[in-house]
């Protein structure tokens, strides 16, 4: 019980072993590449969406310049190609509008203001004529370029938009041309660049104030400035940068407007990367997907593993008993066939001495003898057991012996039928029944009869004593085997007292027995045993107590020429005969 | 019993008894003795061949197992001596290959030892009346399936 257990927690650990090993074996190398490949496909596609974001921001960044350009550029043109003069007539201001929408549109008014801030002229859709922009903010900037673009503001009409200004000089002042930018069509060029659910873009000044209007709403911290780093500023700016709650943006920007403005594109990691956290769970699922699979069929396999060892160690563990057994019964056999022999000399002696002095009490002057009666029964009972040790050291040699005097081609059927009625006296007496199943055509053996009549009687014996007090029934069956190819089996079954467990290991040893002293010689089987073996046949035993006893022999056969002609030749007997 | 007084009125049958165990052709000479044989002991092969050489004799009774020399040995020298000398050979229990090798070899027939006294006297009373056997395998085992038979 203990060592089943020992060696049950010995094939776990073989098991939890071979698991452990193959597990990791096959996880880690698809980790370790897993993790690997991740990890390069993570960086090179982080950046391909930068590098496509940078191409955006700065394709954008150049449209922006080039719509401020060209505006710049039409008002230039305006101014330069009339006459200043005329530009002060409000009904010329509206021509010049008109033309200058026709050049390009997004132009909102035009205003002519002088070096005091006054407009004086004016042209738009506004009533904004002789309006006072003396403390307007641009009014410094504007009189000290040439040319000026103004942040967004709200201006007089609380309408957000920006303006452009171009200084001339006419009647030795300085005027300026105003132009205003429909803040809408500028807005349109930003709110186009639009990517996934959290991408846009937006331009800020210096001062952080948004400059287009971001379609989110954004706190104006949570953005980085853009103007402390230091950077060159023709480069694409890539930020990266985590919110105090968690989300993280990245930021690609780009400086427009001689650096006063920046254009930034804006957007959650999460987003951006959308592609690869898809990647990554696909990669993950697959992980564990594969991790599952893996462990499963490790499972599987490791218990298979752990069955098949355990089995070939129980079929060696049998083996090696079994060989230790017949080695053992062969040197008892050796044992006790070198016993006998140096016994059989002295009994035959003493018999022989016993038979003399019955000789000598034929003789006249002792036949008169008062106790010739008493010599005579003393001689006999000398005899009678010099015969018996006799048989005892027979029975030895014979399951030591290795050859037999006459092997033959021998009916099973027929020697088992010979037998049954044999034993079919002692039977009756003890009312019990014997009945044989026997199948027809089976092939001959070669062994000897007498040595297959020894065993078959030795079993029918045992059964017999074992029914003894009760009676039963003997069933012999004789049958092709179906587990040992190339065997006849017989079985001997009895429905007797059966044989404790304790006992089944030992009952093939010669002088073991479980009859009283001076009943058994304890040699029954182990004879079988003997005889079985040398012709290469196998002997086994099941019993249950109280329920009955079965022995299965197992016998080769070698199938003959004249078995499968189904006739019985002459010539074999004969072959038989020469080899005797 | 009645064949051996019927041969005790005619010339007595000459057995030659070999066997190493002393206490046993003892014992066995005396009960021959007992039965009208004329009965002479070798306690060893050499003596055996020894004593061939200068007396004849009817019958051999061989032990196959002897101290000094096997008594196969003994036996084809029997055989080679005087070829008319029908040999029974004495086994243990369990030798029957050199029982059989001896019955090749032109041995009468076989006894396991020990043996009750009336086989061995009938067994020496068929050697004698028997024709001598041949050399050739086959007579010889003509005579031993024949002997079976008859018992």
């Amino acid at each position: 019980m203990k060592e089943s257990k020992t060696s049950y927690t010995r094939y776990q650990a073989l098991n939890r072993n071979i698991l452990f090993i193959i597990i990791f074996m096959s996880i880690a190398p698809m980790i370790f590449v897993s993790i690997t490949i991740f990890y390069h496909f993570h960086s090179s596609y982080k950046e391909k969406v930068n590098a496509h974001l940078g191409e955006l921001v700065l394709k954008h960044k150049q449209r922006i310049d080039l719509f401020l350009e060209e505006k710049l550029d039409a008002v230039t043109f305006l101014l330069h190609s009339s006459k200043p003069e005329k530009l002060l007539q409000e009904a010329a201001l509206e021509e010049k509008l008109a033309i200058l929408n026709g050049l390009s549109p997004a132009f909102v008014d035009l205003g002519i203001v002088n070096e005091s801030g006054l407009q004086v002229a004016y042209a738009g859709p506004f009533r904004l004529a002789k309006v006072q922009y003396n403390d307007a903010f641009w009014l410094e900037k504007a009189l000290a370029n040439d040319y000026y673009v103004s942040d967004v503001f709200l201006g007089l009409r609380g309408h957000p938009h920006f303006i452009i200004t171009t200084k001339f000089t006419w009647d030795s002042r300085s005027w300026i041309l105003r132009a205003t930018i429909d803040f809408n069509a500028f807005n349109t060029l930003v709110e186009n660049l639009r990517i996934g659910e959290t991408g846009f873009a937006f331009i800020l000044n210096r001062e952080g104030l948004f400059q287009t209007k971001p379609p989110v709403e954004i706190n104006k911290e949570q953005i980085p400035n853009f103007w402390d780093r230091n950077n060159n500023r023709t480069d694409i700016l890539n930020i990266e940068n985590t919110q105090p709650n968690g989300d993280t943006f990245i930021y690609v920007a780009s400086f427009l407007k001689n650096d006063d403005w920046v254009l930034v594109y804006r957007q959650t990691t999460r987003d951006a990367y959308s592609d690869l956290t898809r990647a990554q769970h696909l990669a993950i699922m697959i992980i564990i997907f594969a991790g599952i699979i893996i462990i499963t069929l490790t499972l599987i396999f490791s218990r298979r593993i752990v069955t098949r060892i355990k089995k070939t160690d129980t079929e060696k563990e049998f083996m090696n008993l079994q060989v230790i057994e017949s080695g053992k019964l062969a040197s008892i056999g050796e044992l006790a066939a070198g016993i006998a022999h140096e016994i059989n000399n002295p009994v035959a002696i003493m018999v022989e001495e016993a038979g003399w002095i019955g000789d000598l009490l034929e003789e006249d002057e002792l036949k008169s003898s008062s106790n010739l009666d008493e010599f005579k029964r003393s001689l006999e009972q000398i005899h009678t057991q010099g015969r018996r040790c006799k048989d005892i050291t027979h029975k030895l040699l014979s399951f030591a012996r290795k050859t037999d005097p006459s092997v033959d081609d021998l009916d099973v059927n027929a020697l088992i039928e010979e037998v049954v009625a044999l034993s079919a006296q002692m039977a009756r007496h003890s009312h019990i029944n014997i009945v044989t199943e026997l199948q027809h055509d089976l092939p001959p053996i070669s062994v000897s009869s007498s040595e297959m009549q020894q065993v078959l009687m030795n079993l029918i014996n045992n059964a017999l004593n074992a029914m003894e007090e009760n009676g039963g029934t003997i069933k012999i069956i004789s049958k092709l085997s179906k587990l040992e190819k190339g065997h006849i089996v017989i079985v001997v079954e009895d429905d007797g007292h059966g044989i404790p467990e304790s006992v089944i290991p030992r009952i093939f040893d010669p002088f073991f027995t479980t009859k009283p002293v001076g009943k058994g010689t304890g040699l029954g089987l182990s004879i079988c045993y003997g005889i079985i073996n040398k012709i290469g046949g196998k002997i086994d035993v099941s019993s249950v107590v109280d329920v009955g006893t079965r022995f299965r022999v197992w016998l080769p056969y070698h199938i003959t020429d004249h078995y499968r002609d189904t006739k019985p030749a002459d010539q074999e007997t004969g072959e038989a005969d020469k080899t005797n | 019993m009645a064949s051996v007084k019927s041969s005790s009125t005619e010339i007595p049958i000459r057995v030659l008894l070999v066997d190493d165990e002393s206490g046993y052709i003892d014992v066995l000479a005396n009960r021959l003795v007992k039965r009208n044989f004329v009965v002479k002991k070798a306690y060893s092969g050499t003596s055996a061949i020894r004593m061939l050489r200068k007396d004849d004799y009817d019958v051999a009774v061989l032990d196959l197992k002897m101290e000094d020399m096997s008594g196969i040995d003994v036996l084809k020298i029997f055989k080679k001596m005087m070829p008319d000398m029908a040999v029974i050979m004495l086994t243990g229990h369990g030798s029957q290959t050199a029982a059989r090798m001896g019955m090749n070899l032109g041995a009468f027939d076989y006894l396991t030892k020990p043996c009750s006294i009336e086989n061995l006297v009938e067994k020496i009373i068929d050697a004698h009346l028997s024709p001598p056997p041949c050399k050739n395998n086959q007579c010889s085992q003509s005579v031993e399936t024949d002997n079976k038979l008859r018992r």
